[in-house]
């Protein structure tokens, strides 16, 4: 069954006529050329997917596009600004953070996200006193990354990107 | 200056200069050997990706992201049974599924022109041979109706008795290899191992899914293909299909890594290139589900290998043995060679080594990162730190006290071999003189802590056959070869040999790879990719230079080829390292964690330091995953991988990895190619597991002979 | 998957209707889960009643004390709200332990509670099973069961609940608001999910058409003392082997209350209601702690691959209770 929704990819606000059966991150590889977001797994198990839907940092392989109908999504590929890269771009490029690059579209935006939530002042499963504001060591940024796998190992240099960007 | 031994078969106790990845390298002495030389002095340079900026915004185009007009899309049906036939297939509900344009099937797809290759001959026979098998696919207009249609496929099989596991016995001989008297020398010696030791099935499982986009045209076949080589492709899918080479085009861009499933092609590439002749001219696009991947891309073998180790009481070895046993599926025979890697590693006048395959009703087996080396150095290492341990000896030292003069298999000289200094180098940053050799005593709140250590060795190839083009226009010199990048850094490595090559900033030099539209190339495999493809370089620059000199005219064109290497035949050519790592046990719950690794490894001349040091940590970061998680649990009664996603077969994630360091050796080994590179793709994968082990034990007690290091081995 | 229809609704009540009305429709939360199973096959709903926009979104202190979370909330938010952070860190720990950053960011709290077994054979199509296929067998059985349960299992089933969340809320008597087709009513998280029995095709004791709006948690002081321990093979991002909820409240070297909960071992979240009996006035040392233990697991009865988990679950316990003794 097809249904007529609207996805604001990258600023653009975007019509389209999707199967019910869509996930967003169909909508946007298939259907938008929006392809910065990758499907490495399409079950939620390897954060490959990974965009910003209304600034938050969210799975896209799980979403139906029909029911995100008005969303609005930035890619990796929309955090540059043109030519000139967002300073995590530029950090995971400083550090080598990737080898084959397929997984690290979702890990910018993961890590982007992630620190957003940490600037909220939200724990995480090592954070040792809930109630106290968030010191993001390595220990947190690995344990609030490790919904992006990366199977190339570029994990201790991901960290090191992420760190640059850390206030 | 720092230089390095060279020119000779650096043993024992000589000193090396040693670089930490990321920072530029010293200088040496040039090389002195034909065909064509490349002057040494800036390789080695920290360069940033040329393809950076592309895969950290995501524009970077792999295989299935390739714009074409008005694709289909393709989902395949797979066999539920390990062992039969087909004797139905129902494919009338699927048919009425609107937007279906074609369901294929044993009984009606276009017949292959070769299908000598069993597990590319796809929906040719009505055979099955493994479970998840293709039996059928259906082509349609969206990804969805494809899906849909093909759950309603219906296929009856006729079930034949089928078996999947892997004991510790049986299987016909594949190689063997005897010097003096293993038996004899187990019986007289005053300290013997025998033990055997076994790791799991495994799978590749590289972030992007093998997927294809296939199109036909009146001048043949074009292939959007996730693959480690176009011309691998190409030269084994053009027979299938009855094609001269010259009609399949093959376009590979980027690859999202392949740890050797991409290696060559497999079913999934000629499925999709059979649906699209039904799909009226329409290109046909597939791509491989996590779960299929179980079944269709490739693993590595389970192993079972026994270990048999004698030594005086001074700790010298006077025997090796290594019997290793590996499925290989009934359709496909592959065998990895996991004891291979024995021949070479530890002096011994008595060794056996012998390698068994058994015939499995299994998917077909693959390369997988280090084939044979990665689980058979995984044993030997674990059994080398047994014997260690049985002699009294530090595990550093048992090893440099066995360092053998020439290779024990061949007897000929190495071209470099700086084993014994990686160990010295590793053992330094390690601190590991400060080490207590006693296992399970150290305690840190619930954390038990040890450390252990293990070599690692990976043999250095050149493949023949690749060949590059250099064009100068515009002041710039634009580089050809049908190379792949497929995480390595080649984009970028091969532009910086081209530059040193023919002497110009490495600014001014476009790299072109991942085309059959370039020259020919060899497969990104075996570790041979840079040195393969760079030798062609070199090669293409020496004769660009030759025509043209240092001021060549507007379109100036060259081209070189692989060289014939003479040394080849008069050393033995291998890459070492040495392999730290510090692992906490938890002491109720026996959850692992590992703190620290580091590897230091003498691979010849590196070419970028970042993303060599990036390839050694990779490797790393996938040893200690392999030996933390990996175990591909294959069920005896259906005979399917039963924890085919993410989910179910762990591979390391983040919160898994905590500090990784990777160092080299300065080398310089004059003999193995013009750059002087040895490959580094796989040798920062052999070892590592074995480290961690090692180092398990030493924080437990608890010697785990069976991979995966999971929390339960260390309960009590 | 095969096509559906797909529904937004406007309040509760109309969400019940359409699901009540059409025995294939079923509410759609986040989707984290049922997304997952219908590529999987698993699960082949007609319609679907998107209840994700529903304003059951916030976090509200109740009137007579606790807190009542919306069934909309997502997992994130809910692990990062003050009050739960503070009066309930068991809740914060194992929501925080549970899937990625990214997914607890989609998934809600009703949907959380309403995940399915990951059983391999549950998630395969192709190989039996009784919860997935009444009466076809359990393929789990004779199979791979390191993830399996060893408490409460049956013949027919023996997969476990893989919610890291419901065993916080199990351990702290949280009830279940529930929207019916008869109306509203209350159900306590401990009897919200079944134990297999010979209807392991029924997780819960919900309708169809049954609508969770709301999860209240009661005032309870020694909550603010809680924790959740989860034991797995990847140090992040992997169902629990084992897990423990767990509230101490001691007095002179005595204990007067505990409250456990295992994940991982059951159908259910595994309320320990004989280690808590055994605790109930027994000295806070680790012999007791083993000795509570101990009770809870004498009935566990292991498969071939989960053995490991009677005393993993023992040890885990033993290590929570010290650290909150």
């Amino acid at each position: 069954m097809e249904a007529e929704i609207a996805l604001t990819v990258d600023g653009t606000r975007r019509s389209l006529s999707v199967d019910t059966r869509t996930t967003v991150l169909d909508a946007l590889r298939e259907h938008l050329g929006a392809t910065s977001p990758k499907k490495g797994c399409d079950h939620g198990q390897c954060g490959a997917c990974t965009v910003l839907v209304d600034g938050r940092r969210v799975t896209t392989c799980l979403s139906l596009a029909v029911a995100h109908d008005g969303a609005e999504i930035t890619t990796a590929e929309g955090m540059a600004d043109g030519r000139e890269l967002h300073p995590m771009q530029r950090s995971f490029l400083d550090h080598d953070g990737f080898q084959c690059g397929y997984c690290t579209p979702g890990q910018v935006c993961s890590a982007v996200g992630m620190l957003a939530e940490a600037e909220a002042g939200w724990p995480s499963a090592v954070t040792d006193d809930l109630t106290a504001p968030v010191e993001l060591d390595e220990a947190e940024i690995r344990e609030r990354m490790s919904g992006n796998l990366c199977r190339c190992g570029a994990y201790s240099n991901i960290v090191a990107a992420i760190r640059e960007n850390v206030r | 200056m720092r230089v390095s031994p060279r020119n000779s078969p650096a043993f024992g106790t000589e000193a090396a200069a040693v670089e930490t990845g990321g920072t530029s390298l010293a200088a040496v002495a040039p090389a002195e050997t034909a065909p064509a030389e490349v002057a040494p002095e800036r390789l080695g340079a920290s360069r940033e990706r040329l393809d950076g900026p592309a895969k950290v915004t995501g524009t970077a185009p792999y295989a299935y992201e390739h714009p074409v007009e008005e694709p289909a899309y393709l989902h395949p049906v797979q066999a539920t049974i390990a062992r039969g036939r087909v004797t139905s297939i129902d494919t009338g509900a699927a048919e009425a599924v609107p937007g279906v344009l074609a369901v294929l099937t044993h009984t009606n797809a276009p017949r292959l022109a070769d299908t000598e290759d069993a597990e590319l001959a796809v929906l040719q026979s009505d055979a099955v041979a493994f479970r998840g098998q293709f039996v059928a696919a259906v082509v349609a207009e969206t990804p969805e109706s494809a899906r849909h249609a093909a759950d309603l496929v219906r296929v009856g099989y006729g079930e034949q008795p089928h078996e999947v596991e892997l004991g510790p016995e049986g299987g016909t001989p594949a190689a063997r290899t005897d010097h003096g008297d293993l038996e004899a020398a187990m019986a007289s010696a005053a300290v013997v191992l025998d033990r055997t030791y076994t790791t799991p099935m495994q799978h590749n499982n590289p972030m992007e899914p093998h997927t294809t986009i296939a199109q036909w045209t009146a001048d043949g076949l074009t292939l959007h293909e996730s693959t480690q080589g176009v011309y691998s492709v190409r030269s084994v899918v053009a027979p299938v299909f009855g094609l001269d080479p010259e009609q399949v085009q093959v376009f590979a861009p980027h690859v999202g890594g392949g740890f050797g499933s991409k290696g060559l092609p497999h079913a999934p590439l000629v499925l999709t290139a059979l649906a699209a002749q039904r799909s009226g001219g329409r290109p046909v696009k597939f791509a491989v589900t996590r779960q299929q991947m179980f079944a269709l891309t490739g693993h590595r073998t389970p192993t079972s290998q026994r270990i048999r180790l004698a030594a005086d009481d001074r700790g010298r070895l006077s025997a090796i043995g290594h019997d290793a046993l590996e499925h290989t599926a009934r359709i496909k025979e592959f065998s990895e060679g996991s004891s291979t890697a024995s021949g070479i590693m530890y002096a011994a006048p008595n060794r056996r080594i012998t390698q068994r395959l058994v015939p499995r009703d299994v998917p077909v087996t693959s390369w997988m990162r280090a084939p044979g080396h990665c689980p058979g150095m995984h044993v030997l290492e674990t059994a080398m730190d047994e014997m260690a341990q049985a002699c009294g000896v530090d595990p550093v030292e048992f090893r440099i006290r066995n360092e053998p003069e020439l290779d024990p298999l061949s007897g000929k000289p190495f071209s470099s071999r700086n084993l014994v200094a990686c160990l010295r180098e590793g053992a330094r940053r390690f601190d590991w003189q400060r080490r207590d050799p006693a296992a399970g005593v150290r305690r840190e709140g619930d954390w038990l802590v040890g450390t252990g250590v293990a070599a690692s060795t990976y043999p250095t190839h050149v493949f023949p056959g690749s060949s590059a083009r250099i064009r100068y226009e515009g002041g710039r010199y634009a580089v050809f070869i049908g190379a792949a990048d497929l995480g390595t850094g080649a984009w970028t490595a091969l532009a910086q040999i081209a530059a040193e090559a023919l002497e110009v900033p490495f600014e001014v030099v476009d790299p072109h790879i991942g085309s059959t539209e370039f020259p020919t190339a060899t497969v990104a495999g075996g570790s041979t990719g840079i040195t393969s493809w760079g030798s062609a370089i070199v090669q293409a620059a020496t004769s660009f230079r030759d025509q043209y000199g240092t001021q060549p005219p507007e379109g100036a064109e060259a081209e070189g080829a692989t060289q014939p290497n003479p040394d080849a035949e008069r050393f033995s050519m291998h890459a070492f390292g040495a392999q730290f790592a510090e692992v906490r046990v938890h002491a109720d719950t026996g959850e692992i964690r590992v703190p620290r690794m580091l590897g230091v490894f003498a691979a010849g001349r590196i070419v970028n330091a970042r993303t060599a040091r990036s390839q050694l940590i990779g490797g790393m970061t996938m040893g200690l995953s392999m030996a933390l998680h990996e175990h591909s649990v294959l069920d005896s009664r259906f005979g399917h991988v039963v924890n085919h996603d993410f989910a179910g077969y762990h591979i390391a994630a983040h919160a898994d990895v905590d500090s990784i360091e990777a160092a080299w050796i300065d080398e310089h080994d004059p003999h193995v190619n013009p750059m002087g590179t040895k490959g580094i793709g796989e040798i920062g994968i052999v070892g590592a597991a074995a480290a961690v082990g090692n180092a398990a034990y030493h924080a437990t007690g608890v010697r785990v002979r069976d991979l995966p290091l999971t929390p339960e081995k260390f309960l009590r | 998957m095969i096509p559906f229809d797909y529904r937004r609704a406007t309040d509760a009540e109309a969400a019940v209707d359409l699901v009540h009305g059409h025995p294939g429709a079923t509410f759609l939360g986040g989707g984290t889960n049922l997304v997952d199973r219908m590529k999987l096959g698993v699960s082949e709903p007609e319609m679907l009643v998107d209840v994700s926009r529903l304003p059951y979104d916030t976090v509200e202190p109740l009137p007579g004390g606790g807190v009542r979370i919306g069934s909309a909330v997502p997992n994130s938010d809910l692990a990062a709200h003050p009050l739960i952070r503070e009066q309930y860190p068991v809740l914060s720990q194992a929501l925080l332990a549970g899937a990625s950053g990214q997914l607890r960011n989609l998934a809600t709290t009703g949907g959380n509670l309403l995940q399915r077994t990951r059983c391999v054979y549950f998630q395969d199509v192709t190989t039996p099973c009784n919860k997935r296929e009444p009466g076809s067998g359990c393929s789990a059985r004779g199979g791979y069961t390191r993830q399996h349960a060893i408490l409460g299992a049956s013949q027919a089933c023996v997969a476990t609940h893989p919610s890291d969340m419901a065993v916080a809320l199990a351990m702290l008597d949280a009830t279940v608001q529930v929207q019916g087709p008869d109306g509203s009513r209350k159900i306590p998280v401990a009897e919200l999910h079944r134990l297999p029995g010979d209807e392991p095709e029924r997780d819960t004791v919900l309708g169809q058409a049954d609508l969770i709006t709301a999860v209240d948690l009661p005032e309870l002081a020694m909550a603010t003392r809680s924790t959740y321990r989860k034991v797995r093979d990847r140090a992040s991002y992997a169902f629990a082997l084992v897990s423990v909820a767990a509230a101490l409240d001691v007095a002179d070297g005595t204990v007067r209350q505990a409250r456990i909960a295992f994940g991982g071992l059951a159908h259910k979240p595994w309320r320990a209601a004989r280690a808590e009996e055994t605790l109930r006035g027994a000295p806070a040392t680790e012999e007791a702690f083993r000795a509570a233990a101990e009770a809870e697991l004498a009935e566990a009865t292991p498969l071939a691959d989960n053995a490991f988990k009677v005393p993993m679950s023992r040890n885990t316990l033993v290590s929570v209770l010290r650290d909150l003794a």
